[in-house]
């Protein structure tokens, strides 16, 4: 199958997705977040919302998707859209519990990207990654991309549940789970992270642009650090970055 | 206002949701069954927000006269001693008990009032999306503000929904990587609703092998929409509902068209389904009209049949399965 990027294409009745790429993209993703920043800023007729995700923007359409198609194409053709440069964006330090009870396939995660257990706490520990999108459930991560090695695909089989906080991994991404939920992805880590409280000043903390580190803290520091943050934030540092 | 006397599981309020929130990671929700409401509005002239009842018990006192419109998974109905019929509107009376209880037929049933409930909006929406942690289940204590309203009772002919059947489906971004083959068994396959299912998504079950892409394990994540049907990793679909993830890996076959979304979410564990592909235009053709409402006089063929009743629900507390 030979497809050519960016490409429009029908989504369900009433909306239509505008593809940067078919895999996972640096360029593609800054693309997907500095169109759509695009749309918002000088809204096409027609177009009742608009959204990013890792690789695609979705544009939902009232009445027909077909009258809005000539002008998105328009647009899209204006600029190259992967050298906009940035919005100003935000540095989280969320702390994270690693292996034991709170990343249970951690070994297994590790063995796939042919690390040893260790190595892959200092890896993901380290690793300064980019909130590509949110979505899945409100305020929640995707986050990357990760080095090669953590190209592993998702499990056939899913883990039954995974606590609010999950760090889990596939695919060269990590996700940060905002609700207890089923998933195919490996759960390494734990975070007191909340992506989503309704009764917050800010109920969604991060936006697509924002950078975040993972640092390793033992079970007991992560929970005494969460109990402490009212914000419910679980102990994280914002900084805003130059 | 509205006193909640006692409430089975997962009775809501909903309105049409709370759209807008997509690039946030937050679905739009709302009521299961759109054409529940659609048929409210022909009951009533404004129809707010109303409380939509999968399959449980509820029992409410009114502490104004209020019209009230009845749609949906018919429930059988009792209020002030008399039976209700449903796919009605009627005019009560301050103090009466209204008891719904269960029929068995359909899973989703909407109870509306003349002006909606006024309860707290929270992001422009009163509607509850549970799995964001948005609003609470009824429950008995509860108390629903509305205002005093009056009317004639009035009747409609629902639009035929219940009991599963043959559902419409346009392609998504993904349905070519299913191979040919797949799609034309896919199409050719009798599926039944699953019990496991709720307003995130219902399982389908079938006989045979799991639906397979290449390379499915490794899709890019991308947007989802209430009526995608996602295969998981072992091949098995998913109709997605409401309150679906906003972004998921797994692939999407194809979306049920919006006209027959509430058939797939009204059909009851047990209920055959079936899917056959349509165009975009075919699609956006396919929309329901409002019901005409017309006088409800009571005689007793009217009265709704208690034959099979059964106190069982269509919807369990089943978490989808999907990133």
């Amino acid at each position: 199958m030979t497809e050519t990027f960016p490409r429009i294409e029908p989504l369900g009745e009433a909306a239509l997705l505008v593809r940067f790429a078919a895999r996972l993209d640096d360029a593609a993703n800054r693309a997907c977040v500095a169109f759509r920043a695009a749309l918002e800023a000088e809204p096409l007729p027609g177009v009742v919302e608009t959204a990013s995700s890792l690789g695609s923007v979705l544009v939902r359409v009232e009445g027909d998707p077909g009258t809005v198609d000539a002008a998105l194409r328009d647009r899209l053709a204006a600029m190259d859209w992967a050298r906009v440069p940035p919005p100003p964006r935000r540095l989280w330090t969320i702390p994270c519990s690693y292996g034991g009870e709170d990343g249970p396939q951690l070994a297994e995660a590790a063995g796939l990207a042919g690390l040893s257990p260790e190595d892959a706490v200092a890896a993901l520990s380290s690793a300064r990654v980019r909130v590509l999108a949110l979505g899945f459930a409100p305020g929640m991560p995707y986050l990357g991309i990760l080095p090669e090695a953590w190209d592993l695909p998702r499990q056939t089989g899913l883990t039954p549940k995974v606590p609010e906080g999950a760090l889990v991994v596939a695919v060269r991404q990590l996700v940060l789970f905002g609700t207890s939920a089923p998933t195919g992805w490996r759960q390494v880590g734990r975070t007191a992270f909340g992506c989503f409280r309704p009764d917050r000043p800010r109920p969604i903390a991060l936006s697509p642009g924002d950078e975040v580190t993972f640092p390793a803290v033992s079970p007991d520091e992560l929970r005494t650090r969460a109990e402490a943050d009212a914000e419910g934030h679980g102990g994280a540092k914002c900084e805003v970055m130059e | 206002m509205m006193e909640v006397l006692s409430s089975g599981p997962l009775v809501t309020v909903q309105d049409d949701g709370r759209p807008g929130h997509l690039a946030q990671g937050l679905a739009r929700g709302g009521a299961a069954d759109a054409l529940a409401r659609l048929e409210a509005r022909a009951l009533l002239d404004e129809i707010g927000a109303g409380i939509e009842i999968p399959g449980a018990p509820l029992r409410l006192r009114l502490h104004v006269p209020a019209l009230i419109a009845l749609t949906g998974a018919p429930m059988r109905a009792d209020a002030a001693g008399r039976r209700l019929l449903w796919n009605a509107a009627h005019a009560l009376a301050e103090g009466d008990v209204l008891d719904l209880k269960p029929s068995g037929e359909g899973a989703y049933s909407y109870l509306h009032v003349e002006g909606g409930f006024d309860t707290d909006t929270v992001m422009g929406s009163r509607t509850a999306h549970l799995i964001a942690g948005i609003g609470m289940p009824l429950a008995a204590g509860d108390t629903l503000p509305c205002a005093a309203s009056r009317g004639s009772d009035r009747k409609i002919v629902p639009i035929p929904r219940l009991g599963g059947g043959m559902l419409r489906l346009v392609p998504t971004p993904q349905t070519r990587l299913f191979p040919k083959g797949e799609r034309d068994r896919f199409e050719a396959t009798t599926f039944t609703r699953d019990p496991r299912g709720n307003r995130q998504g219902v399982r389908l079950a079938f006989e045979g092998e799991g639906f397979a892409t290449e390379g499915q394990l490794n899709l890019l994540s991308d947007f989802i929409l209430p009526g995608d049907v996602q295969m998981t990793g072992d091949g098995v679909p998913y109709i997605l509902g409401p309150e679906c993830q906003t972004t998921g890996g797994y692939p999407r076959i194809g979306t049920v068209i919006g006209a027959d979304l509430p058939r797939a979410l009204q059909a009851r564990p047990g209920a055959a389904l079936t899917f056959r592909f349509v165009t975009v235009d075919e699609a956006r053709a396919a929309t329901h009209r409002r019901p005409a409402a017309t006088p409800l006089v009571r005689s007793p063929a009217e009265v709704a049949d208690l034959g099979a009743m059964q106190l069982v629900s269509g919807v369990v507390s089943a978490r989808m399965e999907d990133e």
